[in-house]
């Protein structure tokens, strides 16, 4: 039996003022999985995210958080979720410890205060108060603070944004160590390759409302096409060529001998290519396949214009 | 750490214990802030000696200690449950403080019991310096300690209402100057050092309808002159309880 999803939602909608800024948007999160929301600035990710942990009240549809309602149920919900702001939420005198220790005994059963300082580098910290703390220290505090109580689920708003490239791989361990032991995770990105790494499912939004859906692997198959490229003697016959391939492949040759085919490149578009190759004497080189990154899918889903 | 190490196993501390770490750690953070040090503690200080051993204000009949040592309890209890308060709480909601811990297990009613016991707290600790510092100045009190504890619990009740009010509601910065403003003004014109009758008939008046006037003026009463319970006061202070904690419960915005 599928379990309940960890976040159900349902015809969101959050205006301020006249705008809305989420429009309408269904959301399932499956329980156990890490679930990236990507979009643009202003899309409505993060009042999404906010109203999930009771933050916000939705003007309509419905929002489930662990069977729970965010606002009426809060008292219920908030030893069961974990949260990360996208900024602050510390006092500005405390130390990083002090800080992760005092949350900690919020909680019944609280993670080993040390081991987490530890395992998240926040021993560097030392005496320092929370207002020097570099942006990285902010942000892994920010993300032991969410985890310390034993979540069940665990709602990251831009955990890596500011963070360099060793600090990102530690907050990526972490949320896959988090899902191996059977917590949800909820994340916001702008970085296409931390949604690429962690993700079993990302949702896209724009305007307030989900565009895309599904696994990294079923985005970039579906809509974009991939191309595959090879080298082999110029002036090849491409009608030949494109009988044997599926119907909407397409054949070119760039320049001479440099040929570009591009289509639903499977393993057996690649097989059919080289074998028409062998039965006509041809040794492709330098063949490649380039299939399309999540950032060229999110690209061409969400414009390329600038926004606020 | 081992696998496992975050497998669910959430829950909230009881009640109790979240109260008092949550009034525990505020308390630290509080006197770990070298300006509300310098308010709270070394302002009063500063005062009740020097204006008990320099003759500089007039303090009308009586020893100047006698007189002086209830207004700057009074002035303690201000500059704790609404200065303090108000810049510590403003810089709690402009850092996202609150809107933290809002998503704790703390429920918010308890965090703001939990401000209450921590402004409490650090009450009595000045209040048990202050008279130290009194006493060995040759401070002499009277009066029922009932109407003493009374005064000061509906002090500390309208300062903590005026003080949330302005912290729910105005930018952090805009609190932190208010604040530090209002301290000033009232420090001077409501009977903390200068005896409200130095003023003009129709000005003392109105003066002695403000908090920190009930409150210095009541603690005099008692202390000084070891009155009744002075009724009068404790009206005064009721009243603008009942408004700053009403007007504070309405406004308070938590981001």
């Amino acid at each position: 039996m599928l379990s309940e999803p960890a976040v159900r939602i349902r015809g969101l909608v959050k205006r301020y003022g006249p705008k809305a800024a989420v429009d309408g948007l269904d959301l399932d999160v499956v329980t156990g999985s890490v679930t990236s929301v990507l979009g643009p600035n202003g899309a409505g990710k993060t009042t999404t995210i906010e109203t999930c942990e009771g933050y916000r009240r939705a003007d309509a549809g419905t929002v489930r958080v662990l069977g729970l309602d965010p606002v009426a149920d809060a008292a219920r919900l908030r030893p069961r979720i974990g949260v990360m702001l996208q900024s602050g939420g510390v006092y500005s005198g405390a130390r990083a410890d002090e800080m992760l220790r005092h949350m900690a005994r919020l909680h019944a059963h609280p993670l080993d205060v040390d081991a987490l300082i530890e395992r998240l580098g926040l021993g560097s910290c030392g005496r320092t108060t929370y207002r020097r703390l570099s942006g990285g220290q902010q942000q892994r505090l920010a993300l032991a603070m969410a985890v310390v109580g034993r979540p069940e689920l665990v709602f990251l708003d831009e955990p890596t944004a500011g963070l360099d490239p060793q600090a990102r791989r530690a907050t990526w361990d972490l949320v896959r160590e988090l899902r191996e032991d059977g917590v949800t995770t909820v994340l916001t990105t702008h970085f296409m390759d931390e949604a690429e790494e962690l993700s079993d499912d990302v949702a896209i939004i724009d305007g307030g409302r989900v565009i895309a859906r599904g696994s990294t692997e079923e985005l970039c198959r579906g809509g974009a096409e991939n191309t595959l490229s090879f080298t082999g003697r110029p002036g090849l016959d491409l009608g030949s060529l494109l009988k044997a391939l599926p119907d909407g492949s397409a054949a070119a040759e760039l320049t001479p001998g440099a040929y570009r085919i591009t289509g639903e490149v499977d393993p057996q578009l690649l097989a059919t290519v080289t074998s028409w190759c062998a039965q006509h004497g041809v040794l492709p080189h330098g063949i490649s396949v380039e299939r399309h990154t999540l950032e060229d899918v999110f690209l061409e889903l969400t414009g390329k214009e600038l926004r606020a | 750490m081992s696998a496992g190490t975050y497998t669910p196993k959430p829950g909230a501390a009881p009640l109790t214990r979240m109260i008092a770490a949550q009034a525990a750690f505020e308390t630290k953070m509080l006197l770990r802030n070298g300006e509300q040090l310098l308010l709270t503690v070394i302002i009063p200080s500063l005062l009740l000696v020097l204006f008990s051993t320099v003759d500089i204000v007039d303090t009308g009949e009586g020893r100047a200690v006698d007189f002086l040592t209830p207004g700057v309890l009074a002035l303690a209890v201000m500059s704790t449950a609404f200065t303090g308060q108000a810049i510590a709480t403003g810089f709690e909601r402009r850092y996202g403080v609150l809107k933290r811990l809002g998503a704790s297990p703390v429920p918010r009613w308890a965090l703001m019991a939990a401000k209450t016991l921590s402004v409490l707290v650090t009450e009595v600790l000045q209040i048990a310096l202050l008279t130290a510092i009194a006493f060995a100045l040759g401070w002499s009190p009277h009066g029922d300690p009932v109407s003493v504890l009374l005064l000061l619990v509906l002090g500390t009740a309208a300062f903590s209402g005026l003080g949330l009010l302005m912290a729910g509601t105005l930018k952090a910065e805009v609190t932190l100057a208010a604040a530090n403003l209002v301290f000033l003004l009232l420090l001077v014109g409501g009977g903390v050092i200068v005896p409200l009758d130095k003023f003009p008939g129709g000005v003392a008046s109105a003066l002695g309808l403000l908090p920190i006037s009930a409150l210095s003026d009541g603690l005099r009463d008692v202390l000084q002159h070891g009155a009744g319970m002075p009724w009068g006061n404790l009206g005064i202070l009721a009243l603008w309880a009942v408004l700053g904690l009403g007007a504070a419960a309405r406004t308070f915005r938590w981001e």
